[in-house]
């Protein structure tokens, strides 16, 4: 006979404001299974608790159903206390007085009948609760993070100085990512190159670090503890084991190629590294422009090496890592300013983007540091920064706001001051937003000693008028029309997600929002795990993110991947999805439908009039399953079931309606 | 349950998804929005748990209406769970036509656990839908046999 306790809490006047708790109390005891009824003023306090454990105690009760508060909140609690006198955690139900129940309505008798009816749900479901079991899992103590920009590299720098293997992939032939390619960064003016490089020389000589630059995460599968990784790392073309980094192969090679790194504005060899102070330090071959791989002829770099390190015959290497954990931090690119025709769309050489400016006014760009017109390489007398390009205009380009325009807008301002002290700024704006440490004062001093003027209003237009360019252009604060003849214009280009975001995302199994940035678990409390365990997000790819809040977020997941690797085992999740193999006739309708691919088969043998006869079944990866349902759904036969949501329990309810 | 005429109050259950739409329905609760009491809620991990037998076993023991609620499409805490609910709501819809119950009577909704407001206005119209379609009388034992139209047997994909 089972032997169900119900516990009425009056939450204060939460729920005894609106629902008679002793007419419920009363009702709950005429339930034939109900063994023992009582009401709390607070269940959930100790007091409350304990007159649940003495309650299991005296009245020899098997389950219990707590009428409280919404089981989002206090659910575990009650498991606890259950589980502290004996009872399995999952031999109980909670009733949702006060949030769907007492909060909502206002007449008495109604609410009081409700919350009858929910009593008797509860009771009705958990007579069909069983005890559910969780089971152990080996973890991998092995990270990976998948991106070498300043996310991962803190990421990766966390975990490694925690006493985690950590195995960092970067795309291409250097870490470093979008930080870089900045000259310097605000609000502080810090140069980002000597911030960045300490990092990534760290990052290069860390014994726990194992470094693969050139190479692209294939596939991942597995769970939380035991991702399997799948990565390609391209053919370098040059022997890094022998290779010395002298950079006589880089000098020689005739051929030109634009370079990524110079964001259009400077160009690169085809054996080549990313940026001077790249690691790691050695070269790599571009087959698509290298002579060699085109037409077979040319050589040079094999010629002048003199470390014998070129190797032409090198291929592709399928690697497949075994991890714990993973950490995506793979950034994000700029909006494409050729989506605006009135501002040139790409036409204009004078009109570059924030990115470019960046270059030009970096001492290792292609102009050493000197801001010069990428036309006529004239130093310009007026210069027009126009920001929220892309940002905040549905009609051309994403509706959010991208974070950082506005403030390295003001910085490139302060820079043009340091490189072009006669230069005249001009900044339009739609608002101003330097909500950041430091950054409003920042934002003034742009405007107090750099001397840049703010006009707050789009720009219209954009054309060339000899050899100028002409700015149409609203001052909305006094409401006139102007035009103004500039040298060169620097467009804010806003942060979007990168391009094949998605892909990566259906690869990870991770979720992704509306402008295909990745999506954290919970926006206000779990803001850098993903839908899936065990895959944290660092950075941008998330959402826009200035330096310092990227690199709170990559030490963020650093501390999630270390309390996962704090423990041998994991223990798994208990609501998951069984088979009855009895009943399962190998249909695997379940399978198609598992977003977690939880689902495998198994053979069955049996011994039929003395012959072996194999059956085909389902089988559940308890380690795997979400625990979601969607195979129970879609079983013809029922054999598939959910622990906690099972076909009985929800039956169950429906039957007491 | 109970079903005389002259008291009737619609009664509703709503089957909603644990992410999103029953912590929307707790959201409506902590804002203190005020709807009408005639929602049961049964929880379910996921939309897409929700197996079509629920909802008939549910209209059989004297539901007036049936809502299933899930996070909206994309936001899936399990990624695709509400994309299979939408594919076989199309299903169950013809499925009640066949059956001779007013499709109106079983919804489908995205209501996301930040639109306690979205619950409030779903639960309310739905329980106005109800009361203006009466009782449900879709009991076993009633012994009516529905018979599909001539004209709707083959929209039915029913050969006579």
């Amino acid at each position: 006979m089972k032997r169900v306790g119900v516990f009425v809490c009056h939450c204060g006047s939460n729920i005894a404001g609106t629902v008679d708790c002793a007419a419920v109390v009363a009702a709950a005891r005429r339930i034939p299974a109900v063994a023992y009824a009582e009401d709390n003023k607070y269940t959930c306090s100790e007091v409350g608790q304990e007159q649940i454990r003495k309650a299991v105690q005296t009245h020899n009760l098997d389950r219990v159903v707590v009428a409280a508060c919404s089981p989002r909140m206090h659910e575990a609690t009650f498991r606890k206390t259950i589980a502290s006198v004996g009872l399995n955690p999952y031999m109980l139900e909670i009733a949702n007085l006060r949030e769907q129940c007492s909060w909502v309505h206002s007449d008495r008798q109604a609410a009081t009948a409700k919350a009858i009816d929910l009593v008797r749900l509860a009771v009705a479901k958990v007579l069909y609760n069983k005890p559910l079991f969780t089971s152990t899992l080996p973890v991998k103590k092995r990270a990976v993070v998948i991106g070498g920009g300043i996310a991962g590299i803190q990421a990766a720098l966390d975990i490694a100085e925690a006493g985690h293997p950590v195995t960092l992939i970067e795309r291409s032939q250097s870490i470093g990512g979008r930080m870089a390619q900045l000259d310097k960064t605000f609000p502080t003016l810090d140069c980002s190159s000597c911030i960045l490089m300490p990092r990534m020389v760290d990052v290069g000589a860390h014994p726990m670090i194992d470094l693969m630059t050139y190479s692209e995460v294939e596939e991942v599968d597995g769970f939380i503890g035991n991702f399997r990784v799948k990565v390609r790392q391209r053919a370098k073309s040059v022997d890094h084991s022998k290779c010395t980094g002298c950079g006589e192969c880089t000098e020689k090679c005739p051929t030109q190629v634009p370079a990524e790194f110079e964001a259009g504005l400077g160009e690169r060899k085809a054996i080549y590294t990313d940026f001077p102070q790249a690691v790691p330090n050695k070269p790599v071959i571009d087959r698509d422009h290298c002579r060699y791989f085109l037409d077979g002829k040319c050589g040079i770099c094999r010629k002048v090496c003199q470390a014998d390190a070129i190797d032409y015959t090198q291929t592709d290497r399928q690697v497949e890592i075994e991890a714990g954990a993973i950490v995506v931090a793979t950034g994000f690119d700029l909006f494409d300013p050729a989506k605006y025709g009135e501002y040139g769309g790409g036409r204009y050489p004078d009109v570059i983007t924030g990115l470019q400016f960046e270059r030009l006014i970096s001492a290792s760009g292609p102009t050493n540091g000197e801001i010069r017109r990428p036309s006529d390489g004239r130093v310009p007398e007026t210069i027009a920064f126009i920001k929220c390009v892309g940002s905040r205009d549905e009609a051309h380009g994403v509706p959010y706001c991208s974070r950082v325009c506005c403030m390295y807008t003001a910085k490139q301002a302060m820079l043009v001051k340091e490189h072009a002290k006669d230069s005249k700024v001009y900044i339009f704006y739609i608002d101003v937003r330097a909500a950041g440490k430091g950054y409003e004062e920042f934002y003034q001093r742009a405007q107090t000693d750099a001397g840049a003027t703010y006009v707050r209003g789009r720009v219209a237009k954009i054309f060339p008028r000899g050899e100028k360019l002409v700015l149409w252009a609203e001052d909305t604060l006094i409401g006139k029309q102007l035009e103004l003849e500039v040298d060169l214009v620097v467009l804010a280009t806003g942060i979007v997600a990168r391009e094949g975001a998605v892909e990566f995302a259906q690869k990870m199994g991770i979720s992704y929002d509306g402008h295909r940035f990745y999506s954290e678990a919970h926006p206000k409390l779990r803001p850098v795990d993903t839908n899936v365990d065990g895959i944290f997000l660092a950075g941008a790819c998330q959402g826009p993110k200035d330096i310092p809040d990227t690199v709170a977020q990559a030490s963020a997941a650093a501390v999630k991947v270390c309390s996962i690797f704090s423990k041998e085992e994991l223990e798994t999740n208990a609501m998951v999805a069984t088979v009855d193999e009895n009943i399962c006739a190998g249909c695997f309708h379940c399978r198609a439908v598992c977003p977690s691919g939880a689902i495998d088969s198994k053979i069955l043998h049996a011994w039929v009039a003395g012959q072996d006869v194999t059956r085909r079944v389902a089988t559940v990866n308890s380690g795997v399953c979400q625990g979601c349902g969607s195979c129970a759904a879609a079983c013809p036969s029922g054999a598939m079931n959910v622990g906690g949501f099972s076909n009985e329990q929800i039956l169950g309810e429906v039957e007491a309606l | 349950m109970n079903k005389s005429k002259r008291d009737w109050e619609p009664r509703l259950v709503g089957f909603l998804c644990n992410w999103c739409s029953y912590a929307g329905a707790d959201l409506a609760g902590t804002s203190r929005m005020q709807y009408p009491p005639n929602m049961r809620v049964i929880r379910v991990p996921c939309s897409s748990r929700v197996r079509p037998e629920f909802i008939l076993r549910a209209l059989q023991k004297g539901a007036d209406g049936v809502l299933v609620a899930g996070c909206h499409p994309g936001d899936c805490h399990y990624t695709t769970g509400n994309y299979y609910t939408r594919r076989r709501f199309q299903v169950i819809k013809r499925l009640l036509t066949f059956l001779g119950v007013d499709p109106r009577r079983v919804m489908a909704s995205w209501i996301s656990a930040a639109e306690g407001g979205k619950y409030q206005q779903v639960v309310t119209e739905f329980v106005e839908t109800i009361r203006e379609l009466g009782p449900c009388d879709f009991r076993p034992t009633n012994g009516q046999i529905f018979v599909p139209a001539a004209d709707e047997r083959t929209d039915l994909g029913v050969v006579s």
